[in-house]
């Protein structure tokens, strides 16, 4: 049974459609790309997992368990999935070791000394150690998204979800927070990635969804994908000519 | 005419002036705790999207925002000892008045509060495994009661201004101390005058240490 079952989801904005039949399966260990032009509807596909968006058609289980289905512990299942938001969202009341703790503690019920070793172990992967005592609002954009890598890691996820982790990035730091993420993917983590970086797709990808208007249009190898553009979609054709003359 | 200001002595204040502000002051302070409490679950019955819990806060908060506050202080002192068959005091029902009233107002800086904070840190503390009674406590609602600080601190500016209202149902309010110490040196134009440049003087400091607050409290973002 792989992972994450994704069946045939569908969903609408009143009547605009942003997601149409999208099924696939993630097996654990595998590192998924999900890359489309923007209003592709990849960002929504991968909040449907978690339940942070709904859908009104299909079904997603993860190990087994129905997202959909309202008799499901939505919290519980959460916590067992980690995310990565285009937008950092760190809580900038609280300090960098309090964001990595805090849903250790109200949700998974832990100690603070446990949640706390734990914070500190994945703050020092990420190379922020020193910045235990700081405030997100102190960090630079690449520090803060790495800082939200360790806390979504934190919280021993099953898989990692990430949202276009580096578009709100000035360029520079791009490449540190896709440091954290390669080690991550080579750690053997699970991985859902929205991203445009395809350079980060061919080094660590193990398969690439290519959506385009709602709809997985390409679902295939890294390889498959990237060396053999002339047996893609017209779409998806267009668009790796654009990503590689960039 | 002339004004004989002889009487303004630290009798006046110790007899008739210190009970009234002790009450003008523990009204303001019962009804901006009280007012915030239940006003927050107003506003959080506001943003629901249940409409059996959206219509009674809505009509709840529009009737109460929509009246005169002297009504709804002499509706309550003649209304609540009918309800509940017995006399309850003139400082019970301010209380519960103001709380009732007050809550109202705060609903609406509430929801506004709420309406600050960026989606996204409510998705992030969905993300988590927060309930939603866990995202608001702990993530939502602190952001958001920092951002309201300042214009709580002016409703309640406001609110102590109105505490004087109570003069309708005879409480004795720091007001009704200038009223009473103006009739009794046979001074009421002085007295008043004098209850003018207290009140002026209490708010206006609160005012100035809001726009000092204001600078404090910011969070980085």
């Amino acid at each position: 049974m792989a992972l994450i079952e994704i069946k045939q989801i569908s969903k609408w904005y009143g009547s605009f459609q942003v997601l149409t039949n999208c099924s696939t399966n993630i097996e654990v260990g595998e590192v998924v790309i999900v890359c489309g032009p923007s209003g592709s509807g990849k960002s929504t596909l991968i909040k449907t997992i978690n339940g942070l968006e709904a859908f009104q058609s299909g079904e997603i289980r993860i190990d087994g368990v129905s997202v959909g289905d309202p008799q499901t512990n939505l919290p519980q299942l959460r916590a067992q999935v980690g995310m990565v938001f285009q937008n950092f969202e760190l809580f900038p009341h609280l300090s960098v070791t309090e964001n990595l703790t805090i849903a250790q503690i109200k949700v998974l019920g832990k100690s603070q000394s446990d949640a706390t070793a734990l914070g500190m172990k994945y703050l020092e992967r990420v190379g922020l150690i020193n910045q235990k005592d700081k405030f997100p609002g102190q960090l630079s954009g690449g520090q803060q998204q790495r800082v939200a890598i360790a806390r979504a890691l934190s919280m021993n996820p099953k898989v990692m979800l990430f949202d276009e982790p580096t578009s709100a990035l000035d360029p520079e730091m791009v490449g540190e927070v896709l440091d954290v993420m390669v080690q991550l993917a080579h750690d053997g983590m699970t991985m859902i990635c929205v991203t445009h970086e395809m350079g980060f797709a061919k080094k660590v990808g193990h398969r690439v969804i290519f959506m385009d208007q709602g709809k997985i249009v390409e679902d295939c190898s890294k390889d498959e994908f990237f060396l053999h553009p002339e047996k893609r979609a017209p779409r998806a054709q267009e668009f790796l000519a654009k990503i590689i003359t960039q | 005419m002339s004004l004989d200001l002889s009487f303004y002595s630290w009798e006046l204040i110790q007899n008739f002036l210190i009970k009234g502000l002790l009450f003008s002051v523990q009204l303001t302070i019962v009804a901006t705790l009280g007012g915030i409490a239940f006003g927050t679950v107003l506003a959080l019955m506001r943003l629901s999207n249940k409409p059996w819990l959206t219509i009674p806060a809505s009509c709840y908060v529009n009737v109460m925002r929509s009246i005169p506050l002297v009504m709804v202080i002499l509706w309550f002192f003649l209304l609540i000892p009918t309800l509940i068959g017995r006399p309850i005091g003139a400082d019970l029902s301010a209380y519960i008045t103001f709380i009732a009233f007050e809550a109202a107002f705060f609903c609406e800086i509430v929801r506004a509060g709420i309406g600050s904070i960026p989606k996204g840190q409510a998705a992030a503390g969905q993300a988590l495994g927060m309930s939603y009674a866990q995202n608001m406590r702990l993530i939502v609602l602190p952001q958001a009661f920092r951002n309201m600080i300042p214009i709580f601190m002016t409703q309640i500016i406001i609110l102590f201004q109105d505490t004087s209202l109570v003069y309708a149902i005879g409480a004795y309010d720091l007001l009704k101390g200038f009223e009473i110490a103006g009739k009794n040196y046979g001074r009421p134009i002085e007295s008043y005058l004098l209850a003018a440049v207290v009140y002026f003087l209490i708010c206006f400091s609160l005012s100035r240490a809001v726009k000092t607050l204001q600078k404090k409290v910011a969070i980085i973002r």
